[in-house]
């Protein structure tokens, strides 16, 4: 019996906590079966370093809160054939999202200034600039699956990935909710 | 625990609901006869025991004949009525309610103390929303932690006046309102006091047990820690209503 081409699959983390990749490693020992149908050719979690011209699932952790999560934003979405928001702060901004209520320059001074007692000073060299608010994936480029949840389940990404891996759009909301 | 007794005069009509015949009391309202008949309604304003208000819109139903939606609550059984209770039209605008609901105001519910005990997030995930189509406000809503007992966040507020009309129904202090219109619509204790300095307020808990967010809380209670009991209303409503 003929093996099926594998699906290639990269994911890279925006403005989150790295959970919902975590979670994704709670798949355990189902990671062993999943890579018998699926490449991981761009992640925090391999080496390349580079995204890959063409992708046919891409995976997006974190809501969009810098210049740098807008680019990755964007070059996934015109690498990725399939786009995924992973966990609550894709799809929702969820706790990133909560400093919105504040101007961001308040933000800055209470993160390097306010709460700093020697040598306050804002960093500008090496790290991206912030955008004034913090959007979900889908604030700024099409999003085609949903996955809620902070994070979402191993169970829950199986399911997705399953899905994706059969050629099927899967429904999350069967699996997965808000703040699961 | 049996219903009050009635009057023996009030007459019985039919009607169809997903295409099922079913028979009820004429006093009786759409969203009754679907409770009693397992036919699931999402409701949020609405709850047994508590006067009708009619304003989440989420138990819109459609009847053959009439060209408005009606709302299942509010709405009084006729004889021949033909419902549908689930139509793809109305899925859609369950649908787009609970988004608008997530939009308007600031519900993060990874980080809510109702968290996994919350009607909003329960029917969002019902209702098929994965994301909010539309974009958030983002307006600043304020948290009245002053009350010894209880807290109110008025970021997880839908106004669906449950906690007003149980505070003025049931326990008779009618220590809540609501004041301001539009997104400025708010919930107040007395006349936009903080909720501790309140002097009507019974500390009874009843406005808390029955907000079907985490908007009324519990104090010392962390993520997904707030369960709610409504046992208590239905039979203190057929005691209120028996006097």
């Amino acid at each position: 019996m003929s093996t099926p081409p594998k699906i290639t699959v990269a994911t890279t983390w925006l403005d989150g906590c790295s959970g919902c990749h975590m979670s994704f490693l709670d798949m355990d020992e189902r990671l062993i079966e999943l890579v018998q149908h699926v490449d991981i050719v761009y992640s925090p979690l391999v080496d390349t370093k580079t995204l890959p011209d063409r992708v046919d699932v891409g995976i997006l952790e974190g809501s969009v809160s810098s210049e740098d999560d807008l680019e990755k934003a964007l070059a996934f979405r015109k690498h990725c054939k399939i786009l995924v928001s992973l966990g609550d702060c894709a799809v929702n901004g969820n706790v990133p999202a909560m400093r919105n209520h504040f101007k961001l320059s308040d933000v800055v001074d209470r993160a390097y200034r306010d709460t700093v007692t020697i040598q306050p000073q804002t960093p500008t060299q090496g790290v991206p600039a912030l955008l004034s608010v913090v959007k979900p994936i889908h604030g700024v480029v099409g999003v085609d699956v949903f996955v809620p949840g902070c994070p979402p389940s191993a169970d829950a990404i199986w399911y997705v990935l399953s899905e994706l891996i059969a050629g099927r759009i899967p429904d999350p909301s069967s699996v997965t909710r808000f703040g699961a | 625990m049996p219903p009050p007794a009635k009057q023996s005069n009030v007459r019985v009509v039919t009607l169809n609901i997903d295409g099922r015949d079913l028979s009820a009391r004429e006093d009786e309202t759409i969203i009754e006869v679907c409770r009693e008949n397992q036919i699931p309604i999402p409701s949020l304003c609405y709850l047994e025991g508590l006067s009708v208000w009619g304003a989440c819109r989420l138990c819109l139903v459609e009847l053959a004949g009439q060209g408005r939606l009606l709302a299942a609550c509010s709405t009084r059984v006729t004889e021949g009525m033909q419902i549908q209770t689930n139509t793809e039209k109305l899925q859609r605008y369950r649908r787009t309610i609970v988004e608008l609901l997530f939009a308007e105001r600031n519900h993060v519910c990874s980080v809510c103390v109702s968290n996994g005990h919350c009607e909003l997030q329960y029917l969002a995930q019902k209702c098929g929303v994965d994301h909010v189509r539309v974009p958030y406000r983002q307006a600043s809503y304020q948290v009245d932690s002053s009350h010894e007992m209880f807290r109110l966040d008025h970021d997880r507020c839908i106004l669906c006046t449950r906690c007003v009309r149980v505070c003025d129904e049931i326990e008779g202090a009618h220590t809540w309102d609501v004041m301001g219109r539009g997104s400025d619509c708010r919930v107040i204790t007395d006349m936009a006091q903080p909720w501790g300095d309140s002097d009507t307020c019974t500390s009874c808990g009843k406005c808390v047990q029955v907000c079907p967010t985490g908007a009324l809380v519990k104090q010392g209670t962390s993520v997904g820690e707030m369960v709610k009991d409504q046992h208590f209303l239905p039979i203190l409503a057929r005691r209120r209503h028996a006097q």
